[in-house]
């Protein structure tokens, strides 16, 4: 074991600068969809290339779909993640489908590719009364307790000492699972950030850092965020496995993820991974990226699509074809659109869900300001359509026996 | 007179303080060139150069644990929080240092210098994390003080007295009314005194003590009342610590009811301060319990933001109870 106590001793004063630990990128695939000469590709069958990359592409479209929305008033707010869905997908793909994801905001395509169903999106994007986490997040906030994908939390890097902790209860259960939690490098800036890795590292758990290095917080450019080398050489400060991926790459991301949980799961050990992406969308429907970078640069991202990437190579195996394209386009945009309008025609959730889950049961002081607040509502029922609509359902319902 | 909004008169306030004193810094996420997410430091940088204002790296504690070391150096940092919902992992910062740091070291060093400019409150469909008013966590901390403007000339002024006051100042700017609400500003350096409410109506029913964005919602509120024949003198309290029990209790005195309302939850909030400390000063000149209009106990929630919010109408009602009970 390396500790200090063990450290050579010298008698000539000599500062490190850390110039050694330059982390090469991991990449299989070139731009065109063919590998690199001596790249030994991940043994990934038709069904599981195809799961991928349809995750992909309906990612795309959702993405493309509900940002129009957003622009046409129907939605609050809405954030893509387009540009980083090779890191996304990749990462989630080589997991087992049981494990945790614990993610930041922008990671849809992960859940897109468990099986999140096209009207979930739309329940949760429209906060109606189907939606899991009952109308009460903003747009994206997504969570699914069958498909171990934790509710999303907007302030950042909160999941990451949570996935610390949710991967040690793994261990102690001893069912073979890790947790995958995934941040971007503003995100890394916080103190949880360290907090976790300095835990998962102490105490041997099985926990996959993946940082999407997108180049922007919001608007702050990644050499704004840090100094030195990207996020992976802060693993060994913590004597931590690392390695840097490029994350416009599905085929390298899965490889490097797959190999990760392995060594994870059969080590009780964390593992960091840094994802070199960019964020070809704006932050969110709020942000206005060209206040603060140049066309230029955008475009020569969009020059590394990670789905067109993904999608060259799959044709050159001969498993999808132009004609497949077209047809997977048409569906999943009909899809999102059918689901769209069957989202927004939904009822809001009642005014009850406003008090529950505040605690497992509402709290005297707390009924009694909800008996206030329906008495209210029931005053000014124009005032108040969708807290009204369902106490008028109610009341109907129970045949207007209800005590107000 | 100009006319202009809520974040043009902070820009304008932060401009004329930077510009007054080379001391002024003004930083935090995205604060650079891009002018903060809602522009409230739009061109600072270009004026002033990188080194008086510029982008921190996204972590808040670190934020605030630099504003409180560049303040006991004798600077004059204006820190921003993005939102005051994210304002919480620099709670230690402000809570045990920013507060404490005079008391502690029997006056050698203090932080009197540091402002903390966050946009707090709802109405905007920001759901839990876009939407909170956390003023009461900070109320609670003596050796800060907390302050909430209600319009542009009162932010521009208010934001001046915090950046000059020589003790840590949470100034906590109404996200909702940053372009909604606009009036004339002063072109020139003013500061409004910090510890002053301030009586925006007279009246002589009943008494409406609210801050920041509430105000606009209790004027509504008065309106109501005053179809109705009920007379409200409404009072913006526009300090919270140290609030100014002297203007309030004159008020109910003369008034003999009061209401006090915030978006904030019941439970804790800083109404239950006032009402307390009212109670105690003005016992037997109340002709009614003083009433607390305010959100529910339970997080910020989002589709349901309407029903969750104190309103007008809400206010309204408890007015007509207050005056009948």
């Amino acid at each position: 074991m390396t500790t200090t106590t063990t450290a050579p001793v010298v008698h000539a004063l000599a500062f490190m600068n850390g110039d050694e630990f330059r982390i090469p990128v991991f990449t299989l695939l070139k731009r065109d969809g063919t590998p690199y000469k001596h790249a030994k590709l991940p043994d990934l069958d038709e069904a599981k290339a195809l799961r991928i990359y349809r995750a992909m592409l309906f990612t795309r479209v959702l993405d493309e779909r509900m940002l129009a929305a957003q622009r046409q008033g129907r939605l609050s707010f809405y954030m893509q993640c387009t540009g980083e869905e090779a890191t996304i997908i990749g990462s989630a793909a080589a997991l087992d489908d049981e494990d945790m994801i614990m993610a930041q905001y922008r990671e849809q395509g992960a859940l897109a590719y468990r099986g999140f169903g096209v009207d979930e999106f739309m329940n949760q994007l429209f906060g109606n009364e189907l939606d899991l986490g009952k109308g009460r997040q903003m747009p994206v906030h997504y969570g699914s307790k069958d498909l171990h994908y934790m509710t999303i939390s907007s302030p950042l890097a909160t999941q990451i000492p949570q996935a610390t902790g949710y991967a040690y209860g793994q261990k102690m259960s001893g069912l073979g699972h890790c947790t995958l939690t995934v941040f971007g490098e503003g995100a890394a800036s916080e103190g949880d950030f360290h907090a976790a890795l300095n835990m998962a590292s102490v105490h041997q758990v099985p926990v996959i850092f993946l940082c999407r290095n997108n180049g922007y917080a919001i608007s702050t450019p990644a050499h704004e965020q840090f100094s030195a080398d990207g996020i992976a050489p802060r693993a060994f400060g913590y004597r931590m496995k690392v390695v840097r991926v490029d994350g416009n790459d599905i085929l390298a991301v899965y490889q490097a993820t797959r190999e990760a949980r392995s060594w994870a799961v059969e080590n009780n050990r964390p593992v960091l991974i840094e994802a070199m992406t960019y964020r070809l969308a704006a932050h969110s429907s709020s942000d206005d990226p060209s206040g603060y970078r140049s066309r230029k640069e955008e475009e020569a991202w969009r020059d590394k699509d990670p789905v067109l990437r993904m999608r060259l190579w799959l044709e050159k195996q001969g498993w999808w074809s132009e004609e497949d394209e077209k047809r997977e386009q048409e569906t999943r945009r009909r899809e999102v659109l059918e689901a769209m309008k069957r989202a927004e025609k939904r009822p809001p959730p009642p005014l009850e869900s406003l008090v529950a889950d505040v605690y497992d049961q509402v709290p005297p002081l707390l009924a009694e300001q909800f008996d206030k607040l329906k008495a209210h509502v029931r005053k000014y029922p124009e005032s108040y359509p969708k807290g009204a609509r369902s106490l008028n359902a109610d009341s109907q319902g129970s045949g207007g026996g209800e005590h107000a | 007179m100009p006319n202009m909004n809520m974040l043009q008169a902070i820009n304008n306030a932060l401009d004329i303080a930077m510009a007054a004193d080379e001391k002024v810094i003004c930083f935090g996420e995205d604060v650079g060139i891009f002018g903060g997410v809602f522009r409230a430091t739009s061109h600072l940088q270009e004026k002033y150069g990188r080194a008086r204002c510029f982008n921190t790296p996204l972590v808040e504690q670190g934020i605030i644990g630099f504003a409180n070391g560049l303040a006991a150096q004798g600077s004059t940092p204006v820190a921003e929080i993005q939102f005051a919902d994210y304002i919480f992992p620099a709670f230690d910062q402000i809570v045990n240092e920013a507060a404490k740091f005079r008391y502690r070291s029997g006056d050698l060093f203090n932080v009197g210098g540091l402002t903390i400019r966050t946009p707090y409150g709802g109405g905007i469909s920001g759901g839990l994390y876009h939407s909170q008013s956390p003023e009461a966590y900070f109320a609670h901390t003596p050796g800060l003080k907390v302050v909430v403007p209600r319009n542009p000339h009162q932010a521009k002024g208010l934001l001046l007295g915090a950046i000059r006051d020589p003790n840590p100042v949470l100034f906590f700017e109404p996200k909702r009314l940053y372009r909604a609400s606009t009036g004339e500003v002063p072109e020139g350096d003013y500061q409004l005194p910090l510890g002053q409410a301030e009586i925006v109506k007279e009246g002589n029913d009943l008494t409406l003590l609210a801050w920041g964005a509430q105000m606009e919602i209790a004027e509504k509120a008065a309106d109501l009342a005053g179809k109705e024949g009920i007379s409200c003198e409404i009072i913006d309290l526009r300090t919270i610590v140290p609030w100014d029990i002297d203007t309030v209790v004159e008020s109910v005195l003369k008034t003999g009811r009061l209401i006090v309302t915030h978006e904030a939850p019941l439970t804790g909030g800083f109404a239950g301060e006032i009402a307390a400390t009212i109670q105690e000063r003005c016992f037997l000149y109340l002709e009614s319990p003083i009433a607390r209009v305010t959100g529910l106990d339970t997080p910020f929630p989002l589709t349901l933001e309407k029903e969750y919010m104190p309103d007008h109408l809400k206010i309204f009602e408890a007015i007509k109870q207050s005056m009948t009970f």
